[in-house]
């Protein structure tokens, strides 16, 4: 999409979303769940998506991947994989990119396990009919793959159900599930909100080193900035089913435009704050989503709202270094007006 | 880890509630659990005892311990003078009403076909107090202390609200009866990170409001330490440490409370997370629980005395108490990223 991206070798491009739009019809109108959102990502690099819930964070992760359902979804826009248009690929077409290109890993790990089958047969099961293996070399990859997401005893796992695993043992199944193929590219979708601390940081890095060693792709979609600070060359702030901003990480971090990104930043109690620090609050609730408000959708809830944030909707503005934001009076030090105007706007 | 000792209790006469020696053990035999293994704590009038620990460890069922649901299998827990656990079922409904519970889950802890009118002054009509309007004129000025509009909200039902709204309601609820004390079990972490700021500003002011004392638990380290005056960390049924939140996150003594505190994502990209997890392995069964120190199976400083011996609470520096054989000396811990700087960008 834009031009901060298309500066790097076009071979490192993986993925390229093109104004993608995912309109859900319910009885109480048109939710527009996800309202024209751009990005690119690169082999091996880390896209971090934060957003709270119901900015739509998932369902675009849903939407790439081609995981909605077809009976009352509208879908817009293009998902250019590898060069090739995939968003209107039929679920048969899809299937074949599922596992080997592209795989999924989902908040709840034992929903997402099916109950009433051994773990074994739910890794080996994609390399079987995806990678043709027979049934010994299928197992014997699956143990490999059991021992590099840090699984012990992988022979007793391999024939144990998924209620006799603890959760972080639950999500190391699923990594390895979706890992068993080899994709390209990786969605983790709240990938450790389930999970306790000590564990959530055992999954992050079991995440990192596998994303090194096999060069993917990562999409890692979450609610907290701790999580993707650290771990990721850029980051996506979604708020009310559009992009409010994106920049490589350290960029955003060091310099927020947003004044979604600031308040998020600031609600957040940190470590190195004295107790009973006042915590700075973000008033109201976000905007429904069937009749979002006429011009910023964050206006009503911002503290710098002015008056043409409330009748104009702002695009989303290129402020240079790769950091694009959609705010009219952006925060931080430069305030003057941005320059040129990106195409990811709706 | 034992936690077994009583060191860092003061003096029972300035104590608003003292719990001496819990134990909570459900099943029996070979099934036994050990959710709680003899923890005692106190709390002074005006204190926010903050309670954390991962998941299993047993924070929940020692706050329900307190208000004897279930009853503890031993101990004594003293509130206001009483010894709530030989109180008979009257005798203990009535102590009850200035001891208070509020839920995790905000929308499941309210009944859905009652009117927020009817969950808020039933409390009232069963202890018969005041007639019906003073009943609705109290629900009316708490709605309005905890920032809803009484008008718009007394006759609706609980799925008409948002989860930070169903938890404000919780929290009104609580207040109906005037309680001394409130047992706050993880009441923010299903909230958006806006929300959760706008929850805890709101309980510090109705701290400041109401006089009141409050056990905080949950398992996010940085919102127990905003809001606590003394923080005690449990793991598998014991206490680790007890301190007030500065010291004990500056400098943790207990192994266990360094490693929870290594494996928190700091939202700040300058500092890099470590590779190195903080912790191996999953928490061992509370059904078998390891002998001695019930930490050291995890442990990277466990000795042979940590098998044999459980170790006692003792005081390491002034208002800090830790249960280790091996406490970790002098300043940080290594490798802990606490005292870097994450002061939120911009």
């Amino acid at each position: 999409m834009n031009e901060p991206y298309a500066v790097r070798p076009a071979a490192r491009r993986l993925l390229d979303v093109v104004d993608v739009k995912t309109y859900f019809r319910t009885p109480r109108g048109l939710v527009r769940a996800v309202d024209g959102v751009s990005l690119s990502l690169d082999r091996g690099t880390t896209l971090g998506i934060v957003g709270e819930s119901g900015s739509g964070k998932s369902v675009l992760s849903r939407s790439i991947m081609g995981l909605l359902p077809k009976r009352n979804v509208v879908r817009e826009g293009k998902v250019v994989y590898e060069g090739t248009d995939i968003s209107r690929l039929s679920p048969e077409e899809l299937r074949e990119l599922w596992g080997t290109e592209m795989a999924m890993i989902f908040q709840d790990p034992m929903t997402s396990l099916n109950p009433v089958q051994r773990v074994g047969a739910q890794i080996t099961e994609g390399l079987r009919v995806r990678l043709d293996m027979d049934r010994k070399t299928a197992k014997a990859t699956a143990l490999a793959l059991l021992r590099s997401v840090g699984i012990p005893e992988p022979e007793r796992r391999l024939r144990q159900y998924p209620h006799e695993l603890s959760g972080g043992m639950r999500q190391r199944i699923m990594i390895a599930v979706a890992l068993a193929c080899g994709p390209k590219l990786l969605f983790a979708d709240e990938p450790t909100t389930a999970l306790d601390v000590t564990v959530q940081a055992q999954i992050l890095n079991l995440l990192a080193r596998q994303q090194r060693e096999r060069d993917m792709a990562v999409i890692l979609v979450t609610h907290d900035l701790g999580v993707v600070a650290g771990r990721t060359d850029h980051i996506a702030v979604m708020y009310a089913g559009q992009l409010v901003e994106m920049a490589p990480t350290a960029e955003l971090f060091s310099n927020v435009r947003m004044p979604y990104t600031e308040a998020l930043l600031r609600s957040i109690p940190t470590l190195d704050q004295p107790r009973h620090t006042r915590l700075q609050v973000i008033p109201g609730r976000p905007p429904d989503l069937v009749d979002p408000p006429p011009g910023c959708r964050f206006a009503p809830r911002c503290r710098y709202v002015q008056e043409r944030c409330r009748v104009e909707a702002p695009p989303l503005l290129d402020g240079g270094n790769g950091h694009l934001y959609r705010c009219w009076y952006p925060v931080g030090r430069e305030t003057a007006a941005p320059v040129t105007v990106g195409t990811g706007a709706s | 880890m034992a936690g077994t000792g009583t060191a860092h209790l003061r003096r029972p006469e300035e104590a608003l509630l003292r719990i001496d020696d819990l134990v909570v053990e459900f099943g029996s035999g070979r099934r036994k659990v050990h959710a709680v293994s003899g923890i005692s704590l106190d709390i002074l009038p005006g204190e926010t005892l903050g309670l954390v620990g991962e998941s299993g460890c047993g924070k929940s069922t020692t706050g329900r311990a307190i208000i004897q649901m279930p009853r503890p299998n031993r101990g004594t827990v003293r509130f206001a003078g009483r010894d709530l656990a030989s109180l008979s079922g009257q005798e203990l409904r009535r102590v009850r009403t200035e001891l208070q519970l509020i839920f995790q889950d905000p929308i499941s802890s309210l009944n859905p076909r009652r009117k927020v009118r009817d969950i808020l002054t039933e409390p009232l009509k069963i202890w018969k107090r005041g007639t019906r309007d003073e009943q609705i004129e109290l629900a009316r000025r708490v709605l309005d202390t905890v920032g809803l509009d009484p008008d718009t909200t007394l006759d609706r039902r609980p799925h008409q609200f948002s989860g930070g709204q169903c938890q404000r309601i919780s929290i009104a609820r609580a207040l109906m009866l005037q309680p001394k004390l409130i047992i706050c079990d993880e009441p923010v972490s299903a909230l958006d990170v806006s929300v959760q700021a706008q929850i805890l500003n709101l309980l510090e002011d109705l701290k400041e409001r109401y006089g009141l004392t409050l056990v905080f638990i949950a398992h996010d380290l940085a919102v127990v330490k905003n809001i606590s005056d003394r923080v005690a960390v449990m793991y598998l049924g014991k206490l680790c440490e007890v301190g007030p939140p500065e010291t004990l996150y500056e400098r943790p003594a207990h192994p266990y409370t360094a490693a929870l505190l290594q494996s928190i994502p700091v939202p700040d990209p300058r500092v890099t997370p470590t590779t190195a997890d903080a912790l191996a392995g999953d928490l061992p069964s509370p059904v078998n629980p390891p002998s001695g120190c019930r930490f050291r199976t995890r442990c990277p400083r466990a000795e042979a005395r940590c098998e044999a011996e459980e170790p006692q609470m003792r005081e390491v520096t002034a208002g800090r108490y830790v249960a280790c054989h091996f406490p970790i000396e002098g300043a940080a811990a290594p490798g802990t990223p606490v005292s870097v700087s994450t002061g939120s960008p911009a």
